[in-house]
């Protein structure tokens, strides 16, 4: 008796796995933030809001940036993403690569509502945001000021954490050498300037630990496990106000630059998705986000009605602006590729 | 008979007796020191405790991305089981009728999926998925776990068959059973522990599965594992320790329960078997 | 094998076949197929030839001296022009880019500013877009990626490609990576099973030579952490050998050490948490051939005057051999395809070949070496395998 109770019970089962969503067609509208502070915060000014005005519910999920996740992903007919939030060299290869769809700018509220880096065909601007030193100064009471004190394991021992790949990383390790921030670039683009790079970098190679996810230093810097990470700089401030940690930032030799929102051509929810970026970059949205996550908007007024008292802890807050290295997007976009392959193979051996 | 032991062997012995104590502990202590931590009130990972509280398991049980990967999984696990039993169960019974090459071959193939490494099955399967449009399905995850437990339940019924007097079933054909009738009166209830057993072995597989959900699941396909392994990536917070104690719990039922069924199954066939 | 078989008795035999048919369709569709299709990517080479056909055969029948004659650029800038903004092309942009990085800016920027006019002269309009054109490297690429079947990925599987004149050759010192990745995946795999054999050897031998009331708890105890998942075995490791973990915290206050050893995302955390998920794999086998050997042979031996660590090392470990041996390739087996353990403690330097196979196969499209390396993974696992099947059956019938 119980048990044909129980076989019933489980035939039902299977039939209500069998109904749920195969087909595309069924599928909820899939937003890819990069997991953590920011993706929290995401949700509480857009996700939530979006489905509570629109109707229209939001299945979440996060990565980790490397445009081949969304070249598989469109190349293999896998679109079960909508929209994702993108680097901006990551933008502009898939954009030329027709991996995502165009943006219609007049129902954006028009190109000049934006910040000029904030704009292009396939996505809009969805965050600023700054990667740079950061340390835990409940561990370290003389904390470091420069990408040089990164490099020194004798004053600051200890393990190190820094993005796994070449961006950013060839960037720090250039200007720990000594080459200045505005030069950075110029230096990139010759070989043996890449080659410099990655001889400073085999400098504190077994005291580096990679990270891929953005949540990761934040977490090995509160535990102990690294002395000093290249970190987001919103997610250190996020630790402050969430877990009540010590963790600084050093702004000087960071690094600015934006995230756009695009949509994956082939999306079955590519409607839905359109509105979605409209509703996440309209400024009475957007002016929320920073005072919660600690980024920076890239809608002109609603970068204008932010908390103040969050600015200067902003990537777009002018003094820090000031110190920082915008990233070189064309730079990227030409060289990304090699450039990981060769980083791969490197931090592989 | 005692024979008196020179130091050296005696020291040998209780060398050995301390190495084995110490590997015990190395193999149950890990998991055994994150269960109290997950009691803990601090959200530190260390001892001394702080305090005793039930608070994370409160986060875990209305968090909004702990519970549904709890449901994913037991969803996904049951139908993969149901699926991976009925049909192992039928092939190993199949199997024990056939001889000669084609049953070595068949059971070959069907226990490969123990032996090929799961990210090869994986990768494949994405590729496959990706172009059929079942990828970020349950259905398309149901199918994988499936595979991968149908080999436990194929061995486990075909132990019990193998232990089987077959001089039952043609007593029963004789005294007028349909072949059906003799399946369902004779067979099933002797080879009913090894399906359950089977069954349980699959469940356990799905249950812990990650690396093939890692290429197929989609964000409402996220179970369990799935959940942890982003949490042990990410942050590893006293929540991912209720999550690690209840698992924990899961595998133990799940082996007592194995564990009892052997035994039961050794004793009704007693002394036949050996 | 006294039974007779139960068909004769029962049922004909296409019942049995209909009984196994479910399963053996169900692992045709789900296992068969597509890891013959993914291992089948490892040779095929369609991308060219589907975007660009007759520039695919024109290029192929080039002799590779010089520049190709102006019969294939011509083919080749109509093809672009038609390719333009189609799938196609970018799926030939990828191929070409894993043969050259960088060939994909290049291919889709000249896609995108090529001349709409007819061209007199097709090489010089090409390397007025991008110099490489003029190269003859870059249309080696091309002929090299013309396909249908190409034995180039099987090459970089093991850190070697064809140069320009099609002879084999060691890819450059900066790119070079499987290679030290398989030697890696086979070293960390014996460290491992090494170290299972010391650990699993004495437990087996203790849990065989006691009886059964405290024997039978004890092997639940090595079965309990072998039922527990990985991610749960993986976290608690974590937790344990964090910088600020319970191993550092004992072993500082034990006077051990001063400073915290770093125990994790390194070789030493990967080989602890490896050891710990196989070692039940190496216990249990090693476990069932010393309880078919019992205590005599070593009563036996000490009867004879051996003492007692004598008789063990030539009575006792010799009969031991195949459990030895099932042990160590069962382990060594499982070792060789793990992912998730080195992914989560491991560092950049810990990764083994099945990271690099999920690496190709979603993170970045290069299912073509994803399928070499599952290849040589497979090959490497069924060796082992055959070994181990001979090694049980031969100590089946010896039993």
């Amino acid at each position: 008796m119980i048990r044909s109770l129980g076989m019933r019970a489980l035939a039902a089962l299977s039939l209500c796995a069998l109904m749920m969503p195969g087909a595309a067609a069924a599928r909820d509208l899939t937003v890819v933030g990069w997991g953590g502070s920011s993706q929290a915060a995401q949700r509480q000014v857009y996700y939530g809001p979006f489905t509570a005005q629109t109707r229209i519910p939001i299945q979440e999920d996060s990565w980790s940036g490397g445009l081949g996740v969304l070249r598989t992903r469109v190349q293999a007919g896998n679109v079960t993403w909508d929209v994702v939030q993108v680097e901006a060299d990551e933008l502009q290869i898939g954009c030329d690569e027709g991996l995502f769809e165009r943006i219609d700018w007049a129902a954006m509220g028009g190109r000049d509502a934006f910040m000029p880096e904030a704009v292009s065909d396939c996505g809009v601007g969805a965050v600023a945001w700054t990667v740079g030193l950061a340390y835990d100064g409940a561990r370290l009471r003389e904390g470091p000021a420069s990408w040089a004190d990164f490099w020194d394991l004798q004053r600051f021992p200890g393990q190190r954490t820094l993005r796994r790949g070449p961006k950013y990383t060839l960037e720090i390790a250039l200007m720990s050498d000594g080459v200045p921030p505005s030069e950075v670039y110029n230096v990139l683009r010759t070989p043996a300037g890449v080659d410099r790079a990655f001889r400073r970098l085999d400098q504190i190679k077994p005291n580096i630990i990679w990270w891929t996810a953005g949540a990761q230093p934040g977490q090995l810097l509160a535990s102990g496990e690294v002395a000093m990470a290249a970190a987001y700089t919103s997610r250190m401030y996020a630790a402050r106000r969430d877990d009540n940690r010590d963790l600084r930032v050093v702004w000087n030799g960071s690094i600015f630059a934006v995230d756009f929102w695009v949509v994956l051509r082939g999306s079955s929810n590519r409607d839905n998705a359109m509105r979605f970026i409209q509703f996440a970059t309209r400024p009475e949205n957007q002016s929320r986000f920073p005072t919660l996550a600690f980024q920076g908007a890239t809608n002109l007024q609603a970068a204008r009605q932010g908390e103040a008292a969050v600015a200067p802890s902003l990537a777009t807050y002018p003094d820090n602006m000031r110190v920082s290295v915008p990233l070189d997007v064309e730079f990227w976009v030409d060289n990304i590729e090699e450039l990981t392959q060769r980083f791969n193979a490197w931090a592989a051996r | 008979m005692k024979m008196p032991l020179a130091p050296v062997d005696r020291a040998l012995r209780w060398g050995l007796l301390a190495l084995c104590v110490l590997v015990f502990v190395f193999l149950l202590v890990p998991v055994l020191a994150v269960i109290p931590l997950s009691f803990n009130t601090g959200s530190y990972l260390t001892y001394p405790m702080t305090g005793f509280s039930t608070r994370w398991y409160e986060d875990f049980f209305t968090s909004s991305r702990w519970l549904p990967s709890l449901w994913n999984s037991v969803l996904v696990g049951s139908v993969a089981t149901v699926l991976a039993t009925t049909l192992g169960t039928a092939a190993a019974l199949g199997l024990d009728r056939m001889g000669g090459v084609a049953r070595q071959a068949l059971n070959a193939l069907f226990l490969m999926p123990i032996v090929v490494p799961v990210v090869v099955i994986g990768s494949s399967l994405y590729a496959l998925f990706s172009a059929l449009g079942l990828t970020a399905s349950y259905l398309g995850l149901i199918l994988a776990h499936a595979l991968l437990g149908a080999p436990f339940v194929v061995i486990t019924v075909a132990a019990t068959l193998s232990g089987f007097d077959r001089r039952l079933l043609s007593a029963a054909m004789s005294l007028g059973a349909t072949p059906w009738q003799a399946f369902r009166r004779v067979t099933l209830p002797l080879i009913l522990p090894g399906v359950v057993s089977g069954g349980i072995f699959a469940f356990a597989t799905s249950f812990d599965e990650i690396v093939v959900t890692l290429f197929l699941a989609g964000p409402q396909q996220r179970t369990l594992p799935l959940q942890m392994f982003d949490g042990v990536r990410e942050q590893i917070s006293p929540t991912i320790t209720a999550a690690a104690t209840l698992l924990f719990l899961v595998s133990l039922l799940l082996v007592v329960t194995i564990e009892w069924l052997r035994r039961r199954g050794e004793r009704l066939r007693g002394s036949a078997v050996e | 094998m006294v039974r007779q078989p139960i068909s004769r008795l029962t049922r004909p035999r296409f019942a049995a076949w209909l009984l196994v048919l479910p399963l053996f369709l169900f692992s045709a569709a789900t296992f068969v197929v597509p890891i013959v299709m993914m291992l089948a990517r490892s040779v095929q080479d369609p991308e060219l030839s589907r975007a660009f056909p007759q520039t695919a055969r024109l290029v192929a029948q080039w002799d590779g001296r010089d520049l190709p004659p102006a019969a294939v650029m011509n083919s080749f800038i109509a093809e672009l022009r038609a390719a333009r903004g189609t799938e196609g092309l970018s799926f030939a942009a990828n191929r070409l880019n894993s043969e050259i990085s960088g060939f994909r800016s290049m291919l889709l920027r000249t896609a995108r500013t090529l001349p709409a006019a007819p061209l007199d002269d097709p090489a010089a309009a090409l390397a007025r877009i991008d110099p490489r054109w003029g190269e003859r490297s870059t249309w080696a690429a091309m002929r090299r990626a013309s396909g249908p079947l190409t034995d180039g990925f099987l090459l970089a599987a093991l850190d070697r490609q064809r140069n320009d004149d099609g002879a084999i050759v060691r890819v450059p010192e900066e790119r070079a990576v499987f290679v030290s990745v398989l030697i890696r995946t086979l070293w960390i795999s014996a460290a491992v099973t090494a170290f299972c054999l010391v650990l699993g050897y004495p437990v087996a031998y203790l849990i065989a030579s006691l009886p059964a009331k405290i024997a039978n708890p004890l092997l639940v105890l090595v079965l309990i952490p072998f039922w527990t998942s990985v991610l749960v075995r993986t976290t608690a490791w974590v937790v344990l050998l964090q910088r600020d973990g319970l191993v550092n915290g004992l072993l500082q206050r034990l006077g051990f050490t001063d400073q915290p050893l770093a125990l994790i995302y390194n070789r030493t955390g990967v080989l602890i948490a490896m050891v710990h998920v196989l070692l039940p794999l190496m216990v249990l086998p090693l476990y069932s051939v010393m309880k078919g050997i019992g205590r005599a042979p070593m009563l036996a031996a000490m009867s004879l005057g051996a003492r007692p660590f004598e008789a063990f090392v030539r009575v006792y470990l010799p009969q031991s051999a195949a459990g030895i041996g099932a042990g160590c390739l069962l382990v060594f087996i499982s070792a060789l395809g793990y992912y998730v353990t080195p992914e989560l403690v491991g560092g950049g330097g810990d990764q083994m070949i099945s990271y690099f196979i999920a690496f190709y196969t979603n993170r970045t499209t290069n299912w073509g070496l994803a399928g070499a390396l599952s290849l040589i993974l497979l090959l490497a696992t069924g060796l082992l395998y055959v070994a181990y099947a001979r090694l049980s059956r031969s100590s089946a019938a010896s039993a």
